[in-house]
């Protein structure tokens, strides 16, 4: 199956990337060998088989509807961000 | 492993780890050094020790804490440029159960970007070396922690195993590495890469070693609704999936109890004289594609677990050979929404070009993220979107299946599966780098395990003329860990494990 650079864009866009051209080309090339390796799964008959999404073996752990101590503080996390102001994430304007 | 006591100070531990670490600087094993804390932890341990106070079962035991476990102690930035700023203001479960314990954490060890890579040369902080060839690579993506093992500068180092993580760099490196099976370990804390096969375990430089640290850390957590019941500690339950073993159907061979170093060795519980066990082998795993090397190490060592009296069978499971392509769609299908959180936004790197909230997005992840991390968030989002998410996404997690049901027929006509971990030694630094694809293939043998979320570990069995380590990997069914060390321990050469 043929990548092309609109296939690219739309990735990159989902992925929200701003690709450089030169970046485009090269991964384009690369995801291209990539699904190419994993259409192999089209030789395999799965019809009647049951998809598998999770191997744990439990199912609904459930836990009291409460609030716990948590591990870290609104300051603390605050912290984190790169920018902030009166107890708020600062980011450039939307629009 | 040496513990500190009255006669060796946890203080003369950490510092001759230390001296060892900056001593291996060349390698590039860490990203970060805990110096100041890990010596004032050490004093603490000195203090209770001449009080006569009880200290833990690793007290003061250095050890290297792989970057992507989130700790208070130092930047959490799992190899990346997106989280180089990030201080974590929490702590993993497991980093607090091995604290708990009196374990000092030395170093931060360098690993592929967020996980993703074969080898630790895509990380943001550059290459980790190989232990044995400076122009060879660690392995990965826990390189750095399995070369601080191989080098001897701590006694155990944390991983992190979604595809082989663990146990092919402990291939590459001569030392053994254990992934339990899914849910043993924690994952809070941990940087999320694949939730469905993320698993924490350890390199160490024995099975008895990595007995211990899978009993002090495993274990139900209420902050990782995916953890099992402690069955490692409780010795199993009527319930709990292992199957019977194979050995009875052996018939008068399985009365000789078989000679081991188990005791010597150390392991909990493990005896002096080990029944007989049928070990299966992968036929649909020794082929062309496989080093020469390999495939005589796997030769030799059927042949010792035969004279000892441990019975082969050959197992036919065709549907491994589509596990490669099952785990590349799933797994950056996971990866492609748990890594949707890096966003410039709460915390981590920012770019400094962005004018509008679409560029701290874009710009941010752009310049953050490397390009193996793009290629893995952009197949996912590919073999999720509509239009395509029935022929790879579906599909996949349909051969998922088949996998499962394979590892499970084979567990019926043996106890353990011996397979290689990869199909090569160690490769040469930039020989697969750019081209993704021959990178993945070095996957092939190690992907299907978690894929299935049963146990694997690597059992290091010698090296090549050139001197490159060699290692093989035993399996077992879920939740058969313990069972899967002893037999280690047992058919291990008690002077491998010196």
């Amino acid at each position: 199956m043929k990548i092309t650079r609109e296939d690219i864009n739309h990735l990159a866009e989902l992925s929200n990337f701003s690709l450089s051209d030169e970046e485009a080309t090269s991964l384009g090339k690369d995801l291209e060998n990539i699904i190419k390796y994993i259409s192999q799964l089209d030789e395999l008959d799965v019809k009647d088989v049951e998809p598998t999404y999770q191997v744990f073996e439990m199912e609904n752990v459930w836990r009291e509807d409460k609030i716990l101590p948590q591990d870290a503080d609104r300051e603390q996390l605050l912290a984190l961000a790169p920018e902030s102001q009166e107890h708020q994430i600062k980011v450039p304007k939307v629009l | 492993m040496q513990i500190a006591t009255k006669d060796i100070s946890a203080v003369s531990l950490v510092k001759a780890a230390l001296d060892k670490a900056k001593r291996c600087e060349n390698y590039n094993i860490f990203v970060s050094l805990n110096e100041e804390n890990a010596l004032k932890k050490a004093e603490e341990i000195d203090k209770k020790i001449a009080a006569g106070e009880k200290v833990g079962r690793l007290a003061g035991v250095p050890y290297a804490l792989k970057d992507n476990f989130l700790s208070k102690e130092g930047n959490t930035t799992a190899s990346s440029k997106i989280l180089e700023p990030f201080k974590s203001p929490i702590t993993a479960t497991s980093v607090e159960k091995l604290e708990a314990e009196g374990a000092i954490m030395i170093g931060r060890t360098n690993m592929d970007s967020f996980a993703h890579g074969s080898s630790t040369e895509n990380s943001y902080f550059g290459v980790t070396k190989n232990a044995k060839d400076e122009t060879r690579v660690a392995g990965g993506s826990s390189g750095g922690s399995a070369v601080a093992v191989a080098k001897g500068i701590v006694e155990f180092a944390t991983g992190t195993d979604t595809g082989g993580s663990i146990r092919q760099p402990a291939s590459f490196n001569g030392v053994y590495g254990f992934k339990p099976t899914y849910g043993t370990i924690s994952r809070y804390g941990v940087v999320a890469m694949a939730s469905s096969t993320d698993c924490i375990g350890f390199f160490a430089k024995s099975a008895a070693d990595l007995d211990l640290l899978i009993s002090i850390t495993s274990g139900q957590d209420p902050k990782d609704m995916t953890t099992l019941p402690d069955y490692y500690n409780s010795g199993g339950s009527a319930n709990d999936g292992i199957s019977q073993p194979c050995a009875p159907k052996l018939g008068a061979q399985q009365a000789s109890p078989v000679e081991t170093g188990a005791r010597e060795a150390g392991l909990a519980n493990a005896v002096v004289s080990a029944p007989a066990r049928v070990i299966g082998v992968i036929k649909d795993f020794d082929n062309d594609a496989v080093s020469s090397d390999i495939r005589q190490t796997l030769t030799d060592k059927i042949a010792e677990l035969e004279a000892k009296g441990h019975k082969i069978v050959e197992l036919d499971m065709p549907a491994l050979k589509y596990a490669l392509a099952v785990y590349y769609i799933v797994v950056p299908a996971e990866i492609s929404s748990n890594l949707s959180r890096h966003d410039g936004i709460r915390y981590g790197y920012r770019s400094k070009d962005a004018t509008n909230l679409g560029e701290v997005y874009s710009k941010s992840r752009n310049d953050g993220f490397m390009s193996e991390n793009k290629r893995r968030i952009m197949i996912g989002h590919f073999v999720l979107s509509s239009g395509w998410y029935d022929a790879y996404y579906l599909k996949a997690q349909k051969a998922r299946t088949l996998i499962i049901k394979e590892y499970e027929n084979a567990f019926k006509k043996c106890d353990f599966i011996l397979t290689p971990v990869s199909p090569n030694p160690a490769f040469k630094i930039g020989e697969k780098v750019n081209n993704p694809v021959s990178m993945y293939l070095e996957d092939v043998m190690s992907v299907p395990v978690n894929l299935a979320g049963i146990p694997g570990l690597t059992i290091p069995v010698g090296e090549t003329k050139d001197g490159l380590s060699l290692g093989l990997q035993l399996l077992g069914p879920r939740r058969s860990d313990k069972k899967l060390l002893q037999f280690a321990a047992e058919i291990t050469n008690i002077k491998e494990n010196k």
